[in-house]
C-alpha cells in the first residue's frame, strides 16, 4: 500500500470530509497541483474548480469547490472551502446561475483589479461548466 | 365565597401560564442542542483559519501588511456590530449585551472618537435606540432565519468590509455572549478590524516553512476578509447558543416561580374553602341550639 495523504476538507458550517487518500489534486490559484505523500508545506489558494480525489490511477471522487485555500504540511492537506458540493449532485443550472452571478459581479466591478478578479472567476465557471458538458 | 371564586380563578391562570413556561423551556433546551451543535461544527474552519493566518502573519513580520490586518493607523472612528436575539423572554441576555455595548460606546464618546453602531438583531436596537439612536446605522434583522448560516453572517462582514474600504471606520468590534454553559454566557467584546491574531504560538506547527503560492501578502488579502465573515458567523452561532442556554434557564426559574406561587394559591384557597365550611356549620349548630 503506498503511503497515504490525510485530507480534511471544511466549510465555515462544518467538517465535509476527513480521510486518507493516495493522491488529491487541488485546483490552485496558480494552476493545478497534485499532492500525494511526501509534498513540501505549501499554503494556497483555490479558484473555483474541481476537487480530484484518485485511489491509484482512478478517480475515486470529484468535489467542486467555489474557491477557499489549501494548506499542506505533514502529509496532511486542509482545504477550506466556503462552498463544496460533489460534483455528482452539482447541476448545470446552478452552474449556470454562477457564471451568470460572476458576469454581473464584472459590471459592478469599481477598479480594475477586482474587475480582472471576477473575469477569472467566471472563466474558471465557464470552463468547469464546459467540462460538465 | 366570591373571594373562593376569585382564588380559584387565579390559581388556574398561573396554571396556565407555567405550561407556557415549561413548553418554552422544553422548546430552548431542544433549540440549544441544535445551536450547540452548530457551534461545534463551525469550530474546525474557524480554528484552521486562525493557524493560517497565524503562519502567513508571522512570516509578515515586520512588513508593510494589508490594511484589515495593519489597521489605519488611527482610531478615531468606531464601529461597533452589537450582535443580540431576536426576541425577548431570555432573562438577562439581550440586556447584558446592549450594556456592555453602551459602555463601550460611551467610553469611545467620552475620549472623543466617532462611532456608529451596527445592530444585529432587533432586541440590541430596541436598547440602544433610545440613548444612541442617532448613531445606529442599521438594524441587520436575522428574524426570518430559523437557524444561522454561514450566509446570514457574510452580508454583515461584507457591509463592514465596504464600509471599512471607503474609510467609514478605523476600528470594528462585535459584542455577542460567548456560550460556556446553560447558565453561564459571557459578553464578549471582539476586534474584528484590523484583525487580532493570536500571538505565535511556539508550537512545531507554525514552525513549518509553508511555500506560497501565490505571494503570501495575496494569499492574506484574500483570508482577511474571509475571516471577518468567519468571525461573525462565529459570533452568530455563540450568540444562538447562549441565547437559548439564557431562555432555558430564565423559563426554568419560571416555570419553578409559578409552581411555588400554586403552592402558596393552593394552600390559601383551601384554608379559606375550610373556613367558609367552618362558619356554615357554626351557624346550623347554633341555629338548631336556638331552637
Amino acid at each position: 500500500m503506498a503511503d497515504m495523504v490525510t485530507m480534511d476538507l471544511v466549510s465555515p458550517e462544518k467538517l465535509l470530509l476527513s480521510d486518507a487518500y493516495e493522491m488529491v489534486v487541488i485546483p490552485g490559484a496558480e494552476g493545478d497541483f497534485a499532492i500525494m505523500a511526501g509534498h513540501t508545506p505549501i499554503t494556497s489558494t483555490l479558484r473555483p474548480g474541481v476537487i480530484t480525489i484518485y485511489e491509484g490511477d482512478v478517480e475515486k471522487d470529484r468535489i467542486f469547490v467555489n474557491g477557499g485555500f489549501a494548506q499542506v504540511s505533514d502529509d496532511k492537506i486542509t482545504v477550506l472551502a466556503e462552498e463544496a458540493i460533489h460534483v455528482a449532485d452539482l447541476d448545470r443550472s446552478d452552474l449556470e446561475q454562477r457564471v451568470k452571478n460572476a458576469a454581473e459581479d464584472i459590471e459592478d466591478a469599481k477598479d480594475d483589479e477586482v474587475k480582472r478578479k471576477a473575469q477569472e472567476n467566471k472563466d474558471h465557471l465557464e470552463q468547469l461548466l464546459e467540462a460538465l458538458g | 365565597m366570591a373571594n373562593l371564586k376569585e382564588l380559584k380563578n387565579r390559581i388556574n391562570s398561573v396554571k396556565s401560564t407555567q405550561k407556557i413556561t415549561k413548553a418554552m423551556k422544553m422548546v430552548a433546551a431542544a433549540k440549544l442542542r441544535h445551536a450547540e451543535e452548530a457551534a461545534r461544527a463551525a469550530r474546525p474552519y474557524a480554528e484552521r483559519m486562525e493557524s493560517m493566518m497565524v503562519s502567513l502573519a508571522s512570516g509578515l513580520e515586520g512588513q508593510e501588511g494589508p490594511r484589515l490586518l495593519q489597521g489605519t493607523g488611527s482610531d478615531q472612528k468606531q464601529l461597533i456590530i452589537v450582535a443580540t436575539g431576536e426576541r425577548g423572554l431570555c432573562g438577562g441576555f439581550n440586556n447584558s449585551i446592549a450594556k456592555a455595548a453602551a459602555a463601550k460606546a460611551n467610553s469611545l464618546i467620552a475620549a472623543g472618537k466617532d462611532v456608529q453602531i451596527l445592530c444585529v438583531g432587533k432586541k440590541g436596537n430596541n436598547a440602544l435606540k433610545r440613548k444612541f439612536g442617532h448613531l445606529i446605522i442599521d438594524l441587520v434583522d436575522l428574524s426570518a432565519s430559523k437557524k444561522i448560516g454561514f450566509s446570514d453572517a457574510q452580508p454583515i462582514a461584507q457591509r463592514a468590509l465596504a464600509m471599512f474600504d471607503n474609510g467609514e471606520f478605523d476600528v470594528c468590534t462585535i459584542f455577542y455572549a460567548k456560550y460556556i454553559s446553560v447558565l453561564t454566557q459571557e459578553v464578549t467584546e471582539q476586534q474584528l478590524i484590523p484583525a487580532s491574531i493570536p500571538e505565535k504560538s511556539g508550537d512545531e506547527e507554525s514552525e513549518i516553512d509553508y511555500d506560497y503560492e501565490p505571494e503570501e501578502e495575496e494569499i492574506l488579502a484574500d483570508l482577511l476578509p474571509r475571516n471577518v465573515s468567519v468571525q461573525v458567523y462565529r459570533s452568530l452561532l455563540e450568540n444562538a447558543a447562549s441565547e437559548q442556554g439564557a431562555r432555558m434557564s430564565a423559563m426554568d426559574n419560571a416555570t419553578r416561580n409559578a409552581g411555588d406561587m400554586i403552592d402558596k394559591l393552593s394552600l390559601k384557597y383551601n384554608r379559606e374553602r375550610q373556613a367558609a365550611i367552618t362558619s356554615e356549620l357554626i351557624e346550623i349548630i347554633s341555629g338548631a341550639e336556638a331552637v
